[in-house]
């Protein structure tokens, strides 16, 4: 079958039996759950954020059944919490953390190494190359965790998760679950317990680095050269293209370090190369061991690695840098987005924003977020930035998803200090970005079953927020209105603008009429960013009636009346 | 040791169906016995940003990514990407350009793609079988059109 690594990482997490599999939605990782929720033996579900995925599905492996967290880099970074202390505690059955990075920044706020987080954590970490290794690797993680008595990270990155080829696939096993015992010295961790649980990880790092230099997971392929490479993940195809014959050490398990493994292959190769993408995490062990070795130029530390660089990074050159010439990504055609943001700008806010599709919403011309970190932070950021500006116009914007997944604790903290401001929740239904997932608030779980629905406004009130208002999206009158008077009200104020995505709702209206005679070129209509709408000479404008959808932004931002309103003969 | 191997760049903008047109071949390529490795990146696909998929197959095939210079055909959806990436075509390598305007004028602009993977199957050694089966296990819509549409970039391709 031609699978994905995500595909294919389900697939050998589901032979090998796993039970319970949590998440959070994040690309380049979503698609793992996704495949896991097409089997029934499997109790899937997306999770209200990675804190409470990691969580429940570690409690699950302490429970004895085999479970499987997964999540992108930064996702990983809001389970650290329960992720450090779960290396002292150990498993029962089989704990597999999978991890997404993403090199080269494809969809994702920073590019951070998360072979990190393993030494940090004391964790063992295997590193698939492609989508069969991902199929083969978990089964071989699931083992080594039962084995070990400890979560087992996997790591893969972009050019992994969803990269496809054909991968040949067995049959579940079922994994007899291990029996619950109590055992308060191993899963309470208060200070005593905690002390000789980090004594028992200490050891189990000598053991896991024994296991380094045996298991097949490092694997020496002989070749000839001058020039030997140690490497991992994708960066093994990269060099087997373009140095077919060189010897190569390949790390699976790729932590804690093999360093016989290591010691040997230098002794072996004449001279030897580092190559691996991001950080330079081997290099630095490698030196750490005295092992004379070359590595790649600083500055390719920055972005992913791809074949056409390996000749020029084992020559020693320097990353030369290439401006993109790729088309920006922008909001979708009709997406109810666009009208909060155009109303948001007229009223000069410096806005807080989120992390979603609304994202988007930050390049010119619309530019009308102002900063985005990470999930959660628009709330609190708007709450700092007006501590910071007293007397400042400040707006947080925040999507429903990511509003369930950190913005409630925020929203608790503002009306607990007495923040006042502006959050507007872009309630659209669903999880857009990474391609429409359920979530608390839209009452349905993971395979589309029907659950209790959260009423986000219900939780705003309860929060304890007195001015709460819910408005259609696509009511620029009122949106403007409502902006303008809260922004200038002197308490907190939350704001729901509520319309479904336009990926799930594609019911399309007539394109407006456009009459050129009276457009005045002021190109107010073309600064709402509208994929349907292109400057022509002359500064007028072109409406792609095919891409249009009739959502008439451009019809209400329009001075001169040029643009009208064509109603649906159907309705 | 040369890799003998076939490689395609698709390239298109947002909603145009690169991702699917790359899987076609993808799966059509895997049924006549050759080994393949395709690379994606998903996110921004349905938001009119710019979308690549790299697609290799052969006896044995290392990288999921084509090198510039290395591609055999490139098949784009839209002009302006498709000069883009014109740099990862082989000298002796075949742009798909030429008939994309054919497809574009076709009355649907959703049968781009399959308009020009029919041009694509008069150029590689790949069963028609094999591409009718891929055809319906990843489109799994209006298969009959497809079919139709397909048969016509096909007759075109080898004109």
């Amino acid at each position: 079958m031609l699978l994905s690594g995500d595909e294919a990482l389900a697939r050998g997490a589901y032979e090998a039996g796993v039970k319970v599999a949590c998440a959070y939605p994040g690309t380049p990782s979503t698609e793992i759950l996704e495949t896991l929720s097409g089997y029934p033996e499997v109790d899937t579900q997306w999770s209200v954020n990675e804190k409470v995925a990691f969580e429940v599905a570690y409690a699950a492996s302490i429970g004895g059944v085999r479970s499987l967290y997964a999540s992108k880099h930064v996702g990983l970074n809001v389970a650290m919490d329960p992720l450090m202390t779960s290396s002292y505690a150990g498993v029962r059955a089989g704990f597999v953390v999978v991890v997404c990075d993403d090199p080269g920044l494809h969809s994702s706020q920073n590019e951070q190494d998360s072979r990190w987080v393993s030494m940090f954590g004391k964790l063992p970490l295997l590193e698939p190359a492609n989508p069969s290794e991902a199929y083969e690797f978990v089964r071989e993680a699931f083992s080594i965790s039962e084995k070990f008595d400890t979560p087992v990270l996997l790591r893969m990155t972009t050019r992994v998760a969803h990269s496809k080829e054909d991968v040949a696939i067995g049959r579940r096993v079922e994994h007899q679950p291990f029996e619950f015992k109590i055992d308060a010295a191993k899963y309470v961790m208060v200070p005593k317990n905690a002390y000789r649980a980090h004594a028992k990880v200490e050891a189990r790092q000598a053991d896991l680095a024994k296991f380094a230099d045996t298991t097949p997971l490092n694997h020496l392929e002989p070749g000839t050269g001058p020039v030997g490479f140690i490497t991992t993940g994708v960066s093994y195809y990269y060099l087997k293209q373009q140095f077919p014959e060189a010897p190569i050490l390949k790390l699976g398990f790729s932590y804690p370090f093999c360093d016989e493994k290591i010691a040997a292959f230098a002794k072996s190769a004449g001279e030897v190369f580092v190559m691996e993408e991001l950080d330079p995490v081997i290099e630095e062990h490698c030196r750490m061991l005295g092992i004379a070795i070359r590595a790649k130029h600083p500055s390719f530390r920055v972005g992913e690695l791809r074949p056409e660089l390996m000749r020029p990074i084992v020559a020693g050159e320097a990353k030369v840098e290439q401006p993109s010439t790729a088309r920006r990504p922008v909001l979708c055609r009709g997406c109810p987005h666009r009208f909060v943001f155009t109303m948001l700008r007229k009223s000069k806010a410096i806005v807080a924003g989120d992390i979603g599709c609304y994202t988007l919403g930050s390049a010119p011309p619309l530019s009308a977020l102002h900063t985005c970190i990470c999930m959660g932070a628009s709330i609190t950021f708007q709450e700092g930035l007006r501590r910071a500006l007293p007397g400042r116009k400040i707006a947080g914007v925040i999507g429903d998803s990511t509003f369930v997944h950190s913005g409630i604790t925020g929203l608790i903290n503002a009306v607990y200090n007495k923040a006042k401001g502006l959050i507007v929740i872009l309630d659209n239904s669903t999880t857009a970005m990474t391609g429409g997932q359920n979530h608390p608030a839209t009452g349905a779980t993971i395979t589309g079953k029907p659950t209790k629905k959260l009423i986000i406004e219900d939780v705003v009130r309860a929060c304890g927020v007195d001015n709460v208002d819910v408005v259609s999206a696509y009511d620029l009158k009122a949106l403007g209105t409502l902006i303008t008077d809260r922004l200038a009200g002197d308490a907190l104020s939350v704001i729901i603008a509520r319309a479904p995505c336009r990926l799930i709702d594609r019911d399309s209206r007539p394109a407006p009429a456009y009459d050129k005679d009276k457009c005045k070129t002021c190109g107010i209509c073309l600064s709402v960013d509208c994929p349907a709408l292109t400057e022509s000479p002359g500064g007028y404008v072109a409406i792609d009636r095919e891409t249009c959808m009739g959502c008439n932004l451009c019809v209400a931002v329009c001075p001169p009346g040029a643009l009208t309103r064509v109603e649906d003969i159907a309705s | 040791m040369k890799q003998t191997t076939t490689s395609v760049l698709f390239c298109g903008t947002g909603g145009q169906g690169v991702l699917k047109a790359s899987e076609v071949l993808g799966v059509a390529a895997m049924l006549s016995g050759n080994r393949v490795k395709k690379s994606e990146v998903h996110g921004m696909a349905q938001r009119g940003g710019s979308v690549e998929s790299h697609l290799i197959f052969g006896d044995t095939v290392y990288s999921p990514l084509i090198v510039p210079g290395e591609a055999d055909f490139l098949v784009c959806f839209e002009a302006n990407e498709g000069k883009r990436l014109a740099h990862f075509l082989k000298s002796d390598g075949v742009n798909l350009l030429p008939w994309l305007e054919e497809a574009e004028n076709l009355p649907d602009s959703r049968f781009i793609n399959t308009y020009l993977l029919g041009v694509l199957s008069s150029m590689l050694a790949i069963g028609q079988e094999h591409w009718m089966t891929a055809i319906e296990t990843v489109v799994a819509k209006k298969i009959e059109e497809n079919r139709r549409i397909f048969a016509l970039g096909a007759s075109r391709g080898k004109g």
